[in-house]
């Protein structure tokens, strides 16, 4: 298991990957806005999903999971 | 003279030169290490090399040049000076001619004005010589002296291919550049063993000290290296962006066009403020082919740094990445931008900013972390630089990061801007919020709440038109993206007989 984490402090607006979808590492997860930036948060290995912790609207802190690998 | 005493010399030579014993070297092809004198050769242009103090401690019998190596060779036909732990006597702790030797070559290399180059194996000090070597005039502690005084006459490169412990972890500390091998490099001050007798801690040495972990999250490694040959070529590229010394200008390299397969700028950087863009794609635009060296590349990626040619002339590129938070500074970004800055300015390497930033970051943590006084060290780094410097404002800068890119109070050579940017003290959306807040919240119908927020948004972005910013002589010019490169490189000729003294005292009082 491996997790994705927010960078940033922001608000989750585009959840781009769901469970069960295989992702390449350096691949677009999950956008959030932050300080009026669209922030693409990618994940750092290749796997499967296995949850997706966060919603769009949600606020998310530095450091946050937003997603689970297998 | 008879022969014998050549011969015996000759033999001795030999045997300093093998190092410690044999099963020393063994450990060393365990752990993917490669024997001083071997990296020495990779190190240098040819054969040449000039070695002082090679029978330190000869006496001793068991410590063969005192486990130091301190040499003059060259490094891409320029006269480099050296000193290389041999971990092979004694784990290349430090004994009394050991810390001699290191003070003695770091005097030639201020005397010839040259480089020093540190090539760090140490186990740290040899506590059965403390006496010696630690407290005095001419101990350890000098060793550190010496490294203060030179920084910024001569550059100083530490590439670390081992531990660094201890009193050690200083010398990378006060190096312009520290190079680390992944797996095998490590600095820290007490060992994982001296982290649980002492606070209970238990972790890796990897996780407390490693490579990877200094150049990606505590920013005291510059860059990390798969291997030793990588980390020594590493070096090699490096000083190729370098003077000798502080007072001569940076070699110059036959010009090259860009790589043929960049991007067009127009392409490459998105009309809509808020989309990221990848800032790498704009440097390979701008830049020779195959020139660029970054710095830093693993540690707050939100700021990109490193050394570029344009036209074969050495730059130094601060540029934000839109794709990392938002490009938005931080207090890790702040300092990597201060530091890599000063490092310019002392070695006359021009600077370039390229700007898309947000702003400094907001919120609880960061204010906590003290990231107005690292936003200080940063402008004032910045403030500070008199070598030729140009900042282009690619996309938008906003609030103080408009300030901390370089802008027209900061005395650019230039303040340039493309013809899609923005400047002001926070963007349209910001902006009307805060001005607009109230009436907003007054407006009960939703439609017309938004017609209102666009109309006002409208009107904002006229005052910051990027037209009436070049009316009141705000921005120095508007560059076609597509001719950017070429104007660079021609003003950056022009500048290139700037001098500035930018203020007479003994020295600023340093934000840090």
């Amino acid at each position: 298991m491996k997790n994705v984490t927010a960078s940033m402090a922001g608000t989750v607006i585009n959840v781009l990957v769901q469970a069960g979808d295989q992702v390449n590492a350096g691949q677009d997860v999950v956008v959030l806005e932050s300080m009026k930036m669209e922030v693409p948060i990618q994940a750092e290995a290749d796997g499967k999903v296995a949850e997706v912790k966060v919603h769009v609207g949600d606020f998310v802190n530095d450091g946050d999971v937003i997603l689970v690998l297998e | 003279m008879s022969k014998q005493l050549e011969q015996t010399l000759k033999e001795r030579i030999a045997q300093v030169e093998q190092g410690g014993e044999e099963k020393y070297h063994a450990k060393l092809k365990e752990q993917n290490k490669l024997f001083v004198r071997d990296r020495l050769k990779l190190l240098f242009d040819g054969e040449f090399m000039v070695e002082d103090g090679l029978f330190a401690n000869f006496t001793a019998g068991d410590l063969p040049a005192d486990g130091v190596v301190t040499a003059i060779g060259k490094v891409n036909g320029r006269t480099v000076c050296v000193m290389a732990n041999d971990s092979t006597v004694k784990a290349g702790s430090w004994g009394a001619r050991t810390v001699e030797k290191i003070i003695r070559i770091q005097e030639t290399a201020e005397k010839m004005r040259v480089p020093l180059i540190y090539l760090v194996d140490s186990a740290g000090a040899r506590i059965t010589d403390q006496l010696e070597m630690f407290p005095g005039r001419r101990g350890a502690g000098r060793i550190f002296y010496n490294q203060v005084k030179l920084s910024g006459k001569i550059p100083q490169v530490c590439i670390l291919f081992g531990p660094s412990a201890a009193g050690g972890a200083y010398i990378p500390a006060f190096c312009d550049v520290v190079i680390m091998v992944d797996k095998n490099a490590s600095m820290y001050l007490g060992s994982p063993r001296m982290a649980e007798m002492v606070i209970g801690e238990k972790v890796t040495l990897e996780e407390l000290g490693g490579a990877r972990m200094h150049c990606s999250v505590s920013g005291c490694g510059d860059i990390l290296a798969a291997n030793e040959e990588e980390a020594i070529q590493a070096a090699r590229r490096y000083l190729g962006f370098f003077p000798a010394d502080y007072t001569k200008e940076p070699p110059v390299e036959a010009a090259r066009p860009p790589k043929p397969d960049a991007r067009d700028i127009n392409e490459i950087v998105p009309e809509n403020q808020n989309t990221p863009f990848n800032m790498y794609d704009l440097i390979d635009a701008l830049v020779d082919e195959g020139s660029f060296f970054e710095i830093k590349k693993l540690f707050a990626q939100e700021l990109i740094t490193g050394f570029a040619r344009l036209d074969g002339k050495p730059v130094g590129i601060v540029a934000n990445q839109p794709r990392v938070k938002g490009g938005v500074l931080f207090v890790d970004s702040a300092d990597k931008a201060a530091r890599f800055i000063t490092l310019c300015d002392a070695f006359q390497i021009p600077l370039l900013f390229l700007a898309d930033v947000p702003g400094f970051m907001i919120g609880t943590a960061v204010e906590r972390a003290g990231i107005i006084r690292h936003g200080a060290k940063m402008i004032a780094a910045m403030a500070e630089a008199t070598v030729p410097k140009i900042s282009v404002i690619v996309r938008k800068a906003y609030g103080a990061g408009l300030y901390a890119m370089a802008s027209s109070a900061f005395e650019p050579d230039a303040c340039l801007a493309l013809p899609g940017a923005q400047i002001a003290v926070m963007g349209p959306e910001a902006a009307v919020n805060a001005v607009y807040s109230n009436k907003i919240q007054a407006i009960e119908d939703p439609q017309e709440r938004q017609a209102f927020i666009m109309e006002k948004r409208r009107e904002y972005q006229q005052d910051i038109d990027i037209y009436l910013l070049a009316s009141n002589l705000i921005v120095d010019a508007i560059v076609p993206p597509s001719e950017l490169r070429g104007e660079l490189i021609r003003r950056f000729g022009v500048y290139g007989s700037k001098r500035q003294i930018f203020s007479e005292r003994k020295h600023p009082v340093y934000p840090v």
